[in-house]
């Protein structure tokens, strides 16, 4: 599709019937928010957890997820489930071998990933040997999704959303202060796995926007930017999940109307572009407070 | 167009190692591809020690993306591809190394670059492969995400020998105070180690082993080579320089094994190669878990004999 032909106008209602003239938008749209909403949710729970490593690696599992599906003839968002839930445990249970997350310094999640995705190079092999297969998958084809995929997305995100809400107190408690849950009867061993689960969910789900490489656009920079805007876990869940919608839309229309319809780079320059700027105010902020207030930051010293 | 790295023509094995290892090597390629390998294994086996010890995994993980895109650029640019992945890696490192101390939440800090750069490597190859004349094109982003060790030239992979030889010896030389720094970084600055100088070099060292890395395994398989060899080390032993150098010869036996099967079997190297170094990471667990196991029963036994 030439999508770079599309000349936007100054007239905004006409921009928004130009923008969805075609039914791939309007799936690309629904696939894209309902991503964005369980990506903004767990994503605060993972940066929370300081699991950025471990969503990384089941983004990159899902890539031998995706191709084994295509070499078995079913669709990728099984393959990407079915392959995240596995990773997942096997995490955990390696995790768990190796010690504390901590002391083996990621290896565990490492070696699954890296093991991953050599086995989703096989699969591509022995599928068809096609780079633009892997390409889709690494770097996400939104403009490429149908019907059915929509409703698979939805019902998985209302699985996913419907499970990590039943959690969510035990979850929070138990990521911000594991030892004196652990000593309040919390299963904070249990919960660890069943939010890596939820994680390959999320993942698996993302996957189909953003493609496996660049899936850190939607999980974790809306979840890190809301965390340096407040401290309430309440709000910042609702500020991440709208930054993620928000770079979303823009990417997709950027997309749509700019020059190069890769929506994975303008999702994820936005990302970054925003990250960026609220590091910068919140310098620029704090020095100048610094400056007006020499005690307060003497005693914070 | 067909992208994949290449298969081989499967060649028959015979049950003669020296004819089979005559064989193997009487191709160029091969030669070329053992040269690279070997050079490539070795460093990063050395590295790799110490990137575990540090909790450097997921920086080498963003360096190798980073890698990706810059390898990409540099090719969409016209600059030499190798040379273009040396020196942005280098760059990014070393300003990684200099703001790191800064970042309250390190990971997040290099997840939301490493998300960037490899947008931008979307771009890139995006823009590449759209661009340029229809042919071996779409190749290259494959070569340079899962390693293209079988098309390695004489060049490169001398190139390859170069570089590991000399980033080897300079880890070799600074390694006794980067250990000392690594292990107890406040009594290293007391004793006037450079700690926070050492750290830099060496994140310089670990932009060069991911450059070299990528060629063999690719951008996405760094960790293979990187990480997995000295995990396994620093599970068989405790002593520094023992694991060191465990750590680098189980990196190049991974390359060589995979390279070997790779020539005989219809499998990719890059897959053979972790699924080699993974095995044997798991493997290394469980066999540890059983033993305890049996020592405990053991110990348990010949306390009941004496009571």
């Amino acid at each position: 599709m030439d999508s770079s032909t599309v000349q936007p106008s100054w007239n905004l209602v006409t921009d928004l019937q130009l923008l969805f003239q075609y039914h791939f938008m309007h799936n690309a749209f629904l696939a894209g928010t309902i991503v964005a909403v369980v990506a903004g949710v767990v994503g605060y729970y993972m940066v929370l957890r300081a699991q950025a490593f471990a969503g990384h690696a089941l983004a990159h599992v899902g890539f031998a997820g995706a191709t084994g599906a295509l070499l078995l003839g079913v669709s990728p968002i099984v393959g990407l489930l079915a392959v995240g839930l596995g990773a997942a445990m096997g995490i955990g249970a390696l995790e768990e071998r190796q010690g504390s997350a901590r002391l083996g310094g990621g290896v565990a999640v490492a070696g699954v990933f890296t093991f991953g995705l050599g086995l989703g190079l096989l699969f591509l092999q022995l599928y068809s040997g096609q780079a633009e297969n892997a390409y889709a998958i690494l770097f996400g084809a939104v403009l490429g999704i149908n019907d059915s995929d929509v409703v698979t997305i939805m019902v998985t995100a209302i699985v996913t959303l419907v499970l990590l809400a039943a959690i969510a107190r035990p979850l929070l408690f138990a990521s911000l202060d594991p030892d004196v849950a652990q000593a309040r009867g919390v299963p904070v061993r249990a919960l660890s796995i069943g939010f890596l689960v939820l994680l390959a969910f999320a993942v698996a789900e993302a996957v189909q926007v953003v493609g496996t490489l660049l899936i850190f656009a939607l999980l974790v920079t809306p979840a890190a930017i809301a965390q340096h805007l407040t401290a309430r876990p309440s709000r910042a869940i609702g500020l991440s999940v709208l930054f993620a919608l928000l770079f979303t839309w823009s990417g997709l229309v950027v997309a749509y109307f700019g020059p190069y319809n890769v929506v994975g780079f303008y999702v994820t320059t936005f990302a970054f572009g925003t990250y960026l700027l609220v590091l910068l105010v919140k310098t620029v902020r704090h020095s100048l407070v610094g400056r007006t207030h020499p005690i307060r930051e003497e005693a914070a010293a | 167009m067909s992208g994949l790295p290449q298969l081989l023509p499967v060649a028959t094995f015979s049950l003669n190692p020296f004819t089979d290892l005559s064989d193997m090597l009487s191709n160029d390629f091969m030669r070329y591809a053992f040269m690279a390998g070997t050079a490539m294994a070795l460093l990063g086996g050395l590295v790799g020690y110490f990137v575990v010890l540090r909790h450097l995994a997921f920086a080498g993980e963003a360096l190798s993306h980073v890698a990706f895109a810059a390898a990409l650029g540099s090719v969409l640019l016209g600059f030499d591809l190798l040379l273009g992945m040396f020196v942005i890696t280098a760059g990014v490192a070393l300003g990684m190394g200099t703001l790191a101390d800064r970042a309250r939440n390190r990971d997040v800090a290099v997840g939301t670059v490493l998300a960037w750069v490899l947008g931008l490597g979307a771009l890139f190859l995006s823009i590449y492969t759209s661009s340029a004349s229809a042919g071996s094109n779409g190749q290259i982003g494959v070569n340079v995400l899962f390693g293209s060790i079988l098309g390695v030239q004489l060049q490169q992979a001398q190139e390859a020998v170069a570089i590991g030889i000399g980033a080897t010896l300079l880890l070799l030389v600074i390694s006794r105070p980067l250990l000392f720094a690594t292990l107890d970084p406040s009594v290293a600055t007391a004793r006037g180690v450079p700690v926070k100088l050492l750290g830099v070099v060496f994140l310089v060292i670990v932009a060069v082993t991911v450059t070299e890395a990528v060629q063999v395994v690719g951008a996405l398989l760094v960790l293979s080579l990187l990480v997995m060899p000295a995990a396994v080390a620093q599970r068989l032993t405790a002593r520094p320089f023992v694991a060191l150098f465990l750590s680098a010869a189980l990196g190049v036996l991974f390359t060589l094994a995979g390279l070997t099967i790779g020539y005989y079997e219809p499998y990719p190297v890059s897959f053979l190669i972790t699924t080699l170094a993974f095995g044997t990471y798991v493997g290394t667990l469980v066999w540890q878990q059983v033993r305890e196991r049996w020592k405990h029963r053991a110990s348990h036994r010949a306390q009941a004999l004496e009571a």
